[in-house]
């Protein structure tokens, strides 16, 4: 996500709202913005409800097994329909600015 | 005659335990994280300098010190590297594959949540006066 700050006014630009999912509470996710000077919203699903929605739960992979979210992103135009979704195979590979700004060049699917 | 300090040992299990903590450090970059080629580099380099080490042991005891606590230096190197290597190939893999997720065209599931500042925040409020949002699902701080 640190990735994502650095070229927040490229997505400011285009008119994209930028946040992030986790199951951390927001005390953690304020900390951690403050310490990685994070601008975006971090938001906190420590139920995972809205991660079950999107189907990216990772079970027991937390801290003590808890239920966390797998890293994923999602792109939605304005009427909330995917317009591109990156799903790694690898805990360790996420999705670059780059790859969002190149799905955001291309044509939207809903055809906006 | 007192015997050589065998260097090559000692240097190459430094750099294997470097090329281990290092990773932290590198996973900072995208180019040295997507695959931690950085890490295995220094890996490489350090089981080199240990077999360098142990031929020097092996091959000439009467100049070279280190048959012992260089063969357990190597096995425990060997043993870190065979650990890095199930984490990196295997472990990080381990990823649910989300056959539900939200497809290309498919209208995203809605929601409302706390920011980290405790104001909720609904994907309708993210939508309206913009062209869209970015949802990056993470694995959290905790």
């Amino acid at each position: 996500m640190r990735s994502f700050q650095h070229r927040l006014s490229e997505f400011d630009a285009r008119g994209i709202r930028v946040v992030g999912i986790s199951v951390d509470p927001p005390e953690v996710s304020r900390r951690q913005s403050q310490r990685l000077g994070y601008t975006f919203p971090l938001l906190s699903d420590p139920e995972t409800k809205v991660i079950r929605r999107y189907d990216v739960l990772h079970p027991g992979a937390g801290p003590k097994g808890a239920d966390i979210a797998r890293p994923a992103e999602f792109l939605l135009d304005s009427n909330s329909v995917v317009r591109w979704v990156n799903l790694t195979d690898n805990i360790a590979v996420r999705a670059r600015p780059a790859q969002v700004l190149e799905a955001l060049n291309q044509p939207s699917p809903a055809g906006q | 005659m007192k015997r050589k300090w065998n260097w090559p040992i000692w240097i190459g299990f430094v750099v294997v335990v470097a090329g281990l903590f290092s990773y932290e450090f590198f996973a900072q970059f995208p180019i040295t994280r997507d695959f931690p080629w950085a890490n295995f580099l220094l890996l490489g380099i350090g089981i080199a300098l240990l077999i360098i080490g142990l031929f020097r042991a092996f091959g000439r005891p009467q100049v070279y010190r280190g048959k012992i606590f260089g063969s357990i230096f190597a096995a425990i190197a060997v043993l870190l590297v065979a650990f890095f290597s199930y984490v990196i190939f295997y472990v990080l893999h381990q990823v649910p594959a989300s056959a539900g997720a939200p497809h290309v065209g498919q209208k995203a599931p809605d929601f409302f949540l706390l920011d980290q500042n405790g104001k909720p925040v609904g994907l309708g409020d993210l939508l309206s006066n913009s062209n869209g949002a970015l949802l990056i699902f993470y694995r959290g701080f905790w």
